[in-house]
């Protein structure tokens, strides 16, 4: 048994590091990543007419029934930004994060039948869905830009400043918390189902305790009990950055960014510990 | 070529019986407190539970494989054999890191791919073209070594005309071929196979066969192969592994070990009547005998080369009811067929209340030196079978001898003599 062990190629050993995240593995297997992804965005519009064009329709209709619920109906106030321009930066946002939760959240469920029968850094499954989510995101920021520029040249007195650079920290932020939270959940349902059930619910009212159709300026004044709840909230502070970068109202902090940030790291070191924990003998147990 | 390629040591894999979910957080948390904190021996794993399928166990867990300790060196084609059960499937998943084992290490030279089941991870609505790539990277192939193959497997699967064609349209034999065309020319240097020959027609399995034979002797690489099929594992093995109740019983040369494996596989004496599986419980049998003796061994020469069934019992409604009798060589191939209803069309309508049932079965009078396993079947013929008795018989056959006294042994004149 003194062979050296540095001649093997693979050990495979009863329990792994808590924490490995083996990112050379996800490397050599980056073409999989690809195709991952490549194959959710085809088959997203496969036989459809409309082909690609519905990833524009969805946000599109989605702001329109807000504009008749809330803005309508409910009169909620929008800070004086205009009511599409305003629903259509928090539901690109939102919908990002809420779709690409769902979606992580049944990784080991979904892919069941290949996990069961071939190894590959089991990663890649909620990687992919949150980098496709991603391009479906930024599909759709093209449509807020349209908008917006639509707006602009109709002389809506919008203001945007230079915190809309942070747009790519406000991306990395909620990726980090959508494959922390994704993975989190997904290891914990493979035992537990219940909670498969319950995340449904979670990120429907997860949705109400975020500002997307509202501005955190009118929770200050009207709702101060759920203050608490919102700021603690870390996709709060994603949101109003965007909206007060690009729209030039809404509410921003270095410290709530900062927070948010934190809390997305942590979130997906825990993340990944678990999952790690998990993947390795999820066969026995789903 | 001696080198070793694949070296398991002491791999053991512990199964938790019964539903996982209600109650695993108290175990879990006991488990948790016994060995992590508390610095304990692991409570469930001192439970010495073999992997015995058929007596139910006492304990909640169960040792799927225990002490798996064995080296395969590069190029060996390792055939790995055992009832179903015995933790053939486990072990591959172990080496395939599907699954953890429990205690042990296993190391490896090379990239290992494993062809458990073809066709993996095809997605209905993509086309044939998207559907290979996809398939090649699940299997670990980077892009470019499957554009290169890309044609190869095309022409292997033979689906040139459909490669642009959605998955969902394709017929259930394009489908299974096209998983493994991408399967076979996977270049890993440990290939794990486990059952895939039982898919598809005659012609796909030998072409499945001979692929698998190239790979091994051409390109030099180590083959895991699980299969309950003796012939492909006596034609394509160097050597055979027979696994039983989790742990190594036997490895050697191919011949010796599938002989011992089918050996094990023999019926133990007895009667006739403890091999029952009743499938209707409308009837009962009370006894059952072959040329008037309920032991379930049976010697027939080609003088007394007749086996004459009774079958006495109840039924609790009047129904046609025949006897069918099948013939299974010692290597689990079925042989012969005993079906008077199926030959003459006339089944026997059988009042209710008690019922006899006999029925004589002359075998032909040049029958080899041989030995057979009988499955007897109580059948309504066409719909379908009433009362059991699998693998219930065991027939000695004498068989003839020549005029100089010589003997016929089925192993090397076949079935019959011809006269």
């Amino acid at each position: 048994m003194s062979t050296t062990n540095k001649s093997w190629d693979l050990i495979i050993k009863p329990h792994g590091k808590l924490f490995s995240l083996n990112l050379k593995e996800i490397w050599q297997y980056r073409d999989l990543l690809e195709m991952y992804i490549k194959r959710d965005i085809v088959t997203f519009y496969k036989q459809t007419i409309l082909g690609p064009i519905w990833f524009f329709i969805q946000p599109i209709f989605t702001t329109i029934v807000f504009m008749f619920v809330f803005g309508g109906l409910a009169h909620i106030p929008t800070d004086g930004i205009p009511q599409p321009l305003f629903y259509l930066s928090g539901i690109t946002l939102w919908n990002y994060f809420s779709e690409s939760l769902t979606k992580t959240s049944d990784t080991f469920l979904t892919n069941q039948a290949i996990f069961g029968k071939v190894y590959f850094p089991r990663l890649i499954a909620p990687l992919s869905v949150t980098i496709t989510g991603l391009i479906k995101m930024f599909i759709q920021f093209l449509v807020f830009v349209l908008v917006y520029i639509y707006f602009i040249a109709k002389g809506t007195h919008i203001a945007p400043n230079l915190y809309a650079l942070l747009f790519p920290v406000l991306i990395l932020i909620l990726a980090g918390l959508t494959l922390g939270f994704g993975i989190l959940i997904s290891s914990m349902t493979n035992k537990y189902r219940d909670l498969k059930f319950l995340i449904t619910f979670v990120i429907q009212l997860w949705m109400y305790a975020t500002p997307v159709i509202y501005p955190l300026s009118v929770m200050v004044g009207s709702n101060k009990k759920y203050m608490l709840l919102i700021e603690a909230n870390p996709l709060t502070s994603v949101m109003e950055t965007f909206k007060f970068g690009f729209l030039g109202q809404g509410t921003f902090s270095w410290f709530a960014l900062g927070y948010s940030l934190l809390f997305s790291i942590i979130v997906l070191l825990l993340g990944i510990v678990v999952f790690n924990r998990v993947e390795r003998s999820f066969m026995d147990v789903i | 070529m001696s080198e070793i390629a694949i070296k398991f040591e002491n791999i053991s894999k512990q199964y938790r019986l019964g539903s996982i979910g209600t109650g695993t957080l108290s175990h879990d948390l006991k488990r948790w407190w016994t060995v992590k904190v508390r610095g304990m021996e692991d409570p469930y794993l001192k439970i010495n539970q073999v992997n015995d399928n058929d007596s139910k166990a006492g304990n909640d867990y169960v040792w799927a494989l225990q002490d798996i300790d064995f080296e395969v060196k590069q190029g060996e084609v390792l055939g790995i054999i055992g009832k179903n059960g015995a933790g053939k499937s486990t072990l591959l998943k172990i080496l395939s890191r599907v699954t953890t084992p429990t205690t042990g290490q296993i190391m490896a030279r090379g990239r290992i791919a494993s062809l458990l089941e073809v066709g993996t991870g095809f997605h209905p609505e993509m086309t044939g073209r998207e559907n290979i790539y996809m398939n090649g990277s699940i299997m670990g192939m980077t892009k470019l070594e499957i554009k290169k193959k890309f044609d190869e497997i095309v022409d292997f699967a033979g689906v040139g005309r459909y490669i642009d064609t959605p998955v969902k349209r394709y017929s259930s034999g394009m489908t299974v071929r096209l998983g493994f065309a991408i399967a076979a020319h996977l270049e890993p240097e440990i290939l794990i196979v486990d059952e895939v020959l039982a898919v598809g027609d005659a012609e796909f399995q030998k072409k499945a066969i001979g692929k698998m034979h190239d790979v091994s002797q051409y390109q030099g690489r180590t083959v895991l192969f699980v299969s309950h099929n003796m012939t492909a594992i006596e034609q394509l093995c160097s050597g055979v592994m027979l696994i039983d109740k989790g742990k190594i019983l036997l490895t050697g040369n191919t011949v010796d070990v599938i002989n011992a494996y089918l050996k094990t596989n023999t019926i133990v004496s007895g009667q006739i009547i403890d091999a029952m599986k009743i499938c209707n419980n409308q009837i009962m049998v009370e006894s059952i005998t072959i040329n008037e003796s309920v032991s379930n061994m049976i010697e027939i020469s080609p003088k007394e080369n007749k086996l004459n069934i009774k079958i006495t019992g109840k039924i609790a409604e009047e129904r046609r009811m025949a006897i069918e009798v099948r013939f299974f060589d010692q290597y689990d191939h079925l042989q012969m067929l005993f079906s008077p209803g199926h030959l003459y069309g006339q089944i026997k309508l059988y009042k209710k209340g008690n019922f006899e049932m006999n029925e004589t079965i002359i075998l032909p009078d040049m029958l080899t030196k041989n030995e057979f396993r009988l499955t007897v079947d109580i059948t309504q013929p066409n719909i379908e079978i009433l009362v059991s008795f699998p693998n219930s018989v065991k027939v000695i056959c004498k068989g003839i001898q020549g005029h100089t006294g010589l003997e016929f042994p089925a192993t090397n004149c076949g079935l019959l003599m011809l006269k």
